[in-house]
Parts: structure tokens; sequence; C-alpha cells
């Protein structure tokens, strides 16, 4: 590509840099550092010449009349040696543009201080935000409530089959490993007391209690929770969300809602779901590595896992779902318009929806500890 | 006449950029209305005012005799169901096929027969110059131009008397663009429409509008017919018009 040359002539005062060829964007930076080097002390007289080239791009241009300037101002007489008129009028389009004011935009720095700042002004405003969506969410909550044909059942009927029907393999899948895994490790440690029946305990009460509505909680977070954001940020990004608002179809109504509804009901089933898979998981592992036969496991379980257990988990069910579908569609809302910010609050939905279930989890565990159920 | 549009004072802020410092004008009923002026103006960002998408930070809005700043929740509705939008890209529902588009305004919000609304698509897809066949395909699967033309139709799907039409011309070939100008006029006349739109298409401008109002520098520099635009100094104005009549 290369196919310039550059030479430079030094005769006691008088420096001469003979340019060659086509001068472009792709030679220049090695002919600047070249001419960098020279030291320019002993130089009164610069020639440049470019009687030999035969053409010049843009940035050329710009690079010979930055170095005719600096000469110049350096007190060097400098001579510029032109005979092409595509190369003068090239020259003379970038002085042109020079010599027009730029208005410089300043760009503050900010301090440290100030950054932290506008760090957490930020994500108060955010927050506040969210409490706005909150509040959105309530008063169609009451719209819904003022009459039984507000409520959009074909769209909520469309989000159970998708964020619930369409899960169940995953969640069945993961949930059964996570049995499976619980029930191989705890067997290590129970045979060496011999407490091998003890095993129905543990996977009775923390599966049914916390790892079922937790591990269905995180992968439809990370289904669904992710889908809602996407589906509602690129609605929002091809403007679909304001061609349904000057159609007077309010998006709360008609998108946050039925959502909402439909991952409230699906939540709760698609842990008993979990919960199942998880025994079941657990009861192979009692009956292949303990020798505990599945007749003896239902036994042992109707003794002494009780059924509150059970309606803790599901109970979390409806709330976990809130949290997900809420962060995930508020994510949505919040994208801005362009592409960039349909990744990032996916990220963040997921993200956040996971961590609001998990602190969510810990808040009901301390509550039904102390409630001693 | 009747006013159908009237602005007053408007004045919008963007965190702290001025966009619009006190706006004024009316559109007539009937009137084909441009709104125009350079890149960065604020045209669209006034018309998303107009069908309250955007708050207006201060002055006064009234459109089809409704005033925008204090409308009920009600009222507004009822406002919405009067007047047809058509975005820059069509924004069709992706989720939904072209017929199903133009159809859901009429299942919402009318007891209307499925017989009688699929023959009310079926004349709308006719009016706007789109074939039968494509009432079926999803918006992914047809042309930028015949996306703005379903937009069209969804957007006069429950006969609005007010159309707002987003640069209707732009990213169309000048053949459909034309044909697009010609719709519009034709539409004006069948149904007494009153259209406002955003443009910078120059031989749309010139074979559509009746009157044009020209935002520049947060202000309306011009507002009148195209005949005297010329009559006032800008450089928005002479540049943009100025070329037209050389050619």
């Amino acid at each position: 590509m290369i196919n310039t040359t550059l030479q430079i002539i030094k005769d006691k005062e008088r420096l001469t840099l003979n340019f060659k060829g086509e001068l472009t964007l792709y030679s220049l930076n090695s002919n600047q550092t070249n001419i960098k080097n020279i030291s320019l002390k002993n130089f009164k007289y610069i020639t440049i010449n470019l009687e030999k080239v035969d053409s010049i791009d843009t940035a050329v241009a710009i690079f010979l009349n930055r170095l005719y300037d600096d000469f110049k101002n350096k007190n060097i007489e400098t001579n510029l040696i032109v005979i092409n008129n595509d190369i003068i009028n090239t020259l003379e389009l970038v002085k042109r543009d020079n010599l027009k004011n730029r208005v410089k935009q300043k760009t503050q720095k900010l301090s440290f201080l100030s950054s932290i700042g506008r760090y957490i002004y930020n994500y108060f405003r955010e927050f506040l935000l969210f409490m706005a969506f909150l509040g959105n969410v309530f008063i169609t909550k009451i719209h819904y409530l003022k009459s039984i044909q507000n409520i959009r059942f074909k769209e909520i009927a469309f989000e159970i089959n998708e964020s619930g029907i369409k899960a169940l393999g995953i969640v069945s899948l993961t949930s059964f490993l996570i049995g499976l895994v619980i029930a191989y490790q705890s067997a290590f440690q129970l045979k060496l007391y011999g407490a091998n029946i003890f095993i129905v305990d543990m996977i009775g009460i923390s599966i049914l209690r916390e790892l079922a509505p937790l591990i269905t909680a995180i992968v439809i977070a990370g289904r669904s929770g992710s889908a809602f954001t996407a589906q509602i940020g690129a609605m929002k990004i091809t403007e679909e969300l304001d061609a349904m608002r000057t159609m007077g179809f309010d998006p709360y109504i008609f998108l946050v809602m039925p959502r909402i509804i439909a991952l409230m009901i699906t939540l709760p089933l698609l842990i008993f779901v979990s919960d199942i898979m998880g025994i079941f998981g657990g009861m192979l592992v009692a009956n292949i590595d303990l020798n505990i036969t599945v007749e003896l496991f239902v036994e042992r379980f109707h003794e002494v896992v009780d059924i509150s257990h059970l309606f803790i988990g599901l109970l979390k069910g409806p709330f976990f779902a809130f949290l997900i579908a809420s962060i995930a569609i508020y994510r949505g809302l919040m994208v801005k318009n362009d592409t960039q910010s349909i990744g990032f609050n996916t990220t963040k939905s997921v993200v956040e929806a996971i961590f609001a279930v998990i602190v969510c989890d810990a808040i009901f565990s301390i509550v039904f500890t102390s409630l001693g159920i | 006449m009747k006013k159908i549009i009237e602005v007053k004072n408007v004045k919008t802020v963007f965190d702290n950029r001025v966009i619009h410092n006190g706006l004024n004008l009316t559109i007539n009923e009937g009137d084909i209305y441009g709104l125009l002026g350079p890149s960065g103006a604020g045209k669209t960002t006034l018309m998303r005012e107009m069908v309250m998408l955007q708050h207006i930070h201060s002055g006064s809005m009234s459109v089809l005799g409704y005033k925008l700043d204090n409308i009920s929740h009600k009222n507004a509705q009822k406002l919405r169901r009067e007047w047809g939008v058509l975005f820059q890209a069509g924004a069709l529902f992706s989720s939904l096929t072209i017929a199903e588009n133009i159809a859901l305004p009429l299942d919402e919000y009318t007891d209307l027969s499925k017989e009688m609304i699929d023959e009310i698509i079926k004349f709308k897809i006719d009016l706007v110059g789109l074939k039968q066949t494509d009432a079926n395909l999803f918006p992914s699967q047809i042309s930028g131009g015949m996306k703005k033309k379903a937009g069209l139709a969804r957007a006069l799907a429950m006969d609005p008397k007010l159309l707002f039409l987003d640069e209707p011309t732009s990213g169309l070939d000048p053949i459909s663009a034309r044909d697009f100008d010609a719709l519009i006029l034709e539409l004006r006349s069948l149904l007494g429409l009153t259209i406002v739109m955003v443009s910078h298409d120059l031989q749309s401008i010139y074979d559509t509008m009746d009157r044009v109002a020209i935002i520049d520098n947060k202000v309306i520099a011009y507002e009148g017919s195209l005949k005297n635009v010329k009559s006032v100094k800008n450089d928005f104005i002479e540049t943009f018009f100025g070329k037209f009549n050389e050619q």
C-alpha cells in the first residue's frame, strides 16, 4: 500500500523534504515520525517539495498545513513547492476550514466527589422512577378491579403459556438435578453417622421451603424476565409504545398488567412442579445410594414434613413473580432510543430481579421463623 | 374557519436545553399544514406534544377543542380516538399482521361484527394502495414503504378528523413518494381530513401543503402559505426554499 517515499536532504542550514508519489492516510504516520525525529536546531531554511507528488488526501493536507505553520512559528523560513492544482485545492480546502472559528466544547472534568454524587443521585432518580412505575401499576390494578371487562384475559392467557407452560421443561429439569445433587452430597455425610433415614427430612424441608421457590424464581427471572425487558425495550425503540399511547391503548393495561398477573399465577404452579421434581430426584438417590425404598420414603415424608412447608414455599411464588415481572418491565420501559440500551437493561433486569428475589426470600425467612411457622 | 389546533406560547425544555421558546401557531380545519425547519429544530417534538406523548414546559395547546394542559383521562381517551398518527417508521405492532394492526382499534373501541371489521380492513387496505394479499403478512415481512402505507391505513381505521404524519415520504423512492403525496391530497378531499405533517421533502411540501410553520432558533420564523415564504429573512428559508426555484 505504501508507495510514497519521503526523502530528507540535510544541507548545512537548508532542510529539504522531498515527497513523492501518492500521499495518503496509510503512509502518514511513518512520515510524521520521520519528520519529528529531525532536530530542527541548525536549519534556517526548509523546503517542502511536493513537485513529484501525484495526489494527497485531506488527512495529509491537514498534516502538511500544520507542518508549514509549525516551521513558521519557529521562525524558520519555509517554502512550499506545489505544482499540481488538485493538491493546491486540497490544501486550500483544509486551510479554509481551519480558519473557521471552531467553538470549543467545554468538557467539564468532574471531581471525584461530584462524580460520586452524580452516581448516587442517578440511583436515587432511578429509584424514584421505579416508585412512579409501581404507582402506575397500582392505578392500573384499580382499573382492573373496577370491572371484569377491563381485564385482558387474552393477553394474560398468552403470557401464561409463554412464561409458564413453555418453562415447564427447564424448571423440572433444573429442580430434578438440584434434588439429585443435594441428596447425593448429604447421603455421603449421613451414611457416616448411619442416619440414612434423615435424608427424607432434609430433602423434604429444604426443597419445599427454600430451594424449589428460589430455583424456580431464578430460572424464571433469567427466562421470562429477560424476555419481558427485551420485548418491551424493542417496542419502545420501534415507537410501538408511542403508537399505542396515541391510539388510546394504555401500555400499562395492555402490556404491563397482563405480564405481572400471568407471572403471579404461573410461578406458584411452577414451584409446585419444582417441588415434585426436586423430591423425586432426592428419592431416587435415597433409593439407590441409601437403600431407602419408595414406600419408606413416602411414609417418613408423611411423618416428618409438615404441610406448612409446602404452603410457605408456594406463598413465596406470587411475591417473587411480582418482583421479577415488575423489575423486568420497568427495565424495558427504561430502554432509550438505542440498541445498546436493550442489552444493558436486559442484563440489569436479570441481575436486579435475582437480587430482589433473594432479599425477599431472606425477609420471608426471618418473618416466618420469628412467627414460629 | 374552525381552528383545529391552537398552540400558544409553548416552551419546551429538555434537561437544560431549550427546544421551543414561545411557539404560536394555528391550524384550521381542512388544512394540510406543514411543520418545517432544520434538523433538531423540534418539529417532531412539537408534533409529539400535540398528540400528548410529551408534556410542554409552559404555554398552552388545544387540539380539536380540548385543552391539553388539564385534560381529564376520559376526554384524553375520547380525543385519542379522533385522530390518527403515522410514525416515521410506521410503528406497526410487530406481533400482529397488517390486517390485525388495522383491526385493533376497531376491535377495542367498537362492537362491530367480525365480518364488518374485515370489510373495513379491506377498504382501508385498498384506500392506501396496498394489495389485499399483503394483509396477512407481518410487519417484518414488508418493505419500508409498505409499512408506511400500512401505518397510514391503521391511522385511518377509526375515520379520524385529524391526521398527524411524521415525515411520510422520507425513505421512500421518488415514485412512491409522489404517490404518497397524491394519496394524501386525495384523502383530504375524500374524507375532509385536517393533516399536520413534518416533512423535509421539498417536492412534497410544494405539492401538498396549504400552510406551513417554519421552526428555527426555538421560535416560529414564518407561518402562512408557501407563496410568501421568501418574504422573511432567515438563513434556513433562504437555503431551503432558495434552491427550489432555481431548478
